[in-house]
């Protein structure tokens, strides 16, 4: 067996992002994502990376802009006011087509807001969390073991496709610890990918990573390239965590932190004889909308439960193609629904029979 | 038996550190769990609370509804989580802090002056350790030779003295409950 250490979530996102290869950490402090940073600047001085605190978050996104040009593993984390900050970066990166890792530990909002867990940030972080016509990649980790693994893999797939990725955690998943298995190092900054802009010592033409096309054609040819890119990640990289479905006649369908309340909600009505199961997303963008509408046939009614005012479940009734009625239960602000409340609208969905 | 705690008090009284020698001595023992701090400003001197799940299987929320084992180290704490504790659960509360005693009769109350015998055994800081001792003693949530191991986890070799006197403070706890 593996050794499993106990680890804060933004702790192990801090060592896994070391392990997968990255060396570049830029950041500003924010509650309740700290631990991300506090991590980076006691290790990466060890190893010889770099962890830099910024002048501001605006500051902190560009210099991953510039370490990602030159074709490296670069991060920077916040939490939710400070991700608004670095949305004009953000676009860059996606129009300049360079991967980078953007960690979002949400907390309540909008505004300054507060410091308690939320998942308020789903719009923000699904429809491009910035201007422009682009997305990032959205995993969001139900646990310190994903926390860990979809750090990993989360440069993985923005090295793949060129581009950004964003780990949309709560601060209930960065402040709790739980037992991780670490993964395998990485070689940290594995020879430059041939886009990468790093020098050409006169043997080829030298590459150019710039997000402005002023003639309309050529910016047109690079957003239509860039969506059949984004055409082959919902194809290819889509994941999601099925529980319970095999009989269900209610879904829920919940992230994050409050999957996991929503589980013990859904083993308690199951020992009522209430058939309901749940469809957890791994990844937000892209939207697991394949399972959904295939559940859409068999199930009576979806339940959402989030920490937003119904953010997901626009995108369910889209996935679904609004064919089944679709609940909410929710609580903002930092409040995390109990998995009483939880069980009670699943028992309100069963009364409605659908 | 899944072990769901709540650790409970004022910040500054070590109730994070109770918890986290918990979730270590059960890693230890190779167990599912999970370990939830209140966060924020109220660490500093406001009301502090954390969240230990101790499980044969994987711990689903993280967040305890309702505690099978409650410690509490002020009274606020006590009005607080009283009445969320399971019937049959038990509660220590620390009596040189809390004023009043718990109303519930369907559960297993055990008062400790902890804080009181953290001061006469010259470990004022220590008052927690206490009554984690008589928590372990009295539930076996955890294994003595796990609590050992972990609490070497969490003091640092510089610290090595501190282990001496954490042993000292639950062994006490331990003593009051026999």
């Amino acid at each position: 067996m593996q050794e499993k250490t106990l680890m804060k979530g933004n702790e192990a996102i801090a060592e896994a992002a070391i392990l997968a290869g990255c060396r570049h950490y830029f950041g500003y402090p924010i509650t309740p994502q700290t631990e991300v940073a506090a991590y980076m600047a006691k290790k990466m001085p060890k190893i010889g990376g770099t962890f830099l605190q910024a002048e501001s978050e605006i500051a902190a996104i560009n210099m991953v802009y510039g370490v990602a040009s030159t074709g490296k593993l670069a991060m920077t984390s916040s939490s939710s006011p400070g991700i608004a900050l670095k949305a004009e970066g953000i676009s860059y990166l996606a129009g300049a087509d360079l991967p980078a890792l953007i960690v979002n530990v949400q907390r309540g909002g909008p505004g300054l807001g507060g410091i308690q867990p939320s998942q308020s940030d789903y719009f923000l972080a699904t429809r491009g969390p910035g201007h422009g016509d682009f997305h990032v990649l959205v995993l969001a980790p139900a646990s310190v073991q994903e926390m860990a693994d979809l750090t990993g893999k989360a440069f993985e797939l923005a090295m793949k496709y060129r581009m950004p990725a964003m780990l949309l955690a709560d601060g209930t998943m960065g402040q709790m610890m739980e037992p991780v298995v670490l993964p395998e190092p990485k070689e940290p900054n594995p020879v430059p990918p041939a886009w990468a802009a790093v020098g050409t010592e006169g043997k080829r033409f030298h590459n150019v990573i710039n997000s402005l096309y002023l003639d309309p054609l050529t910016l047109e040819r690079t957003n239509f390239e860039r969506f059949e890119r984004y055409a082959a990640v919902e194809r290819d990289e889509t994941m999601w965590e099925e529980f319970m479905m095999e009989d269900a006649e209610i879904c829920v369908v919940s992230c994050g932190i409050t999957a996991r309340v929503s589980r013990n909600a859904i083993v308690e009505a199951r020992k009522r004889g209430i058939k309901v199961g749940m469809i957890r997303p791994i990844t937000l963008w892209p939207f697991p909308k394949k399972p959904l509408l295939a559940a859409a046939e068999k199930v009576k009614s979806f339940l959402c439960v989030e920490l937003n005012m119904g953010q997901m479940k626009e995108d369910v009734e889209l996935a679904i193609r609004c064919k089944k009625p679709v609940d909410l239960c929710c609580r903002v602000g930092g409040m995390i629904p109990s998995p009483d409340e939880v069980l009670a609208a699943i028992v309100k969905a069963n009364e409605q029979g659908g | 038996m899944e072990y769901q705690i709540v650790i409970a008090g004022f910040g500054g009284q070590g109730l994070l550190f109770s918890g986290k020698v918990l979730a270590y001595a059960a890693l230890m023992e190779q167990r599912e769990l999970s370990w939830l701090p209140s966060y924020g400003p109220e660490m500093r001197g406001g009301t502090a609370n954390c969240n230990v799940i101790i499980s044969d299987s994987p711990v689903g929320s993280p967040i305890v509804q309702n505690p099978n084992v409650l410690m509490v180290m002020n009274t606020p704490s006590l009005e607080k989580y009283e009445k969320t504790v399971v019937p049959g659960g038990k509660i220590f509360v620390d009596s040189s802090l809390v004023s009043r005693k718990v109303e519930r009769t369907d559960v297993e109350v055990t008062y400790i002056p902890a804080t009181k015998m953290a001061g006469e055994m010259g470990i004022p800081t220590l008052a927690n350790m206490i009554l984690l001792g008589a928590i372990v003693k009295s539930t076996g949530c955890v294994g003595d030779e796990a609590v050992l191991a972990g609490l070497k986890k969490i003091v640092s070799a510089k610290h090595a003295d501190l282990l001496d006197a954490n042993l000292a403070a639950m062994q006490a706890g331990k003593d009051f409950v026999k």
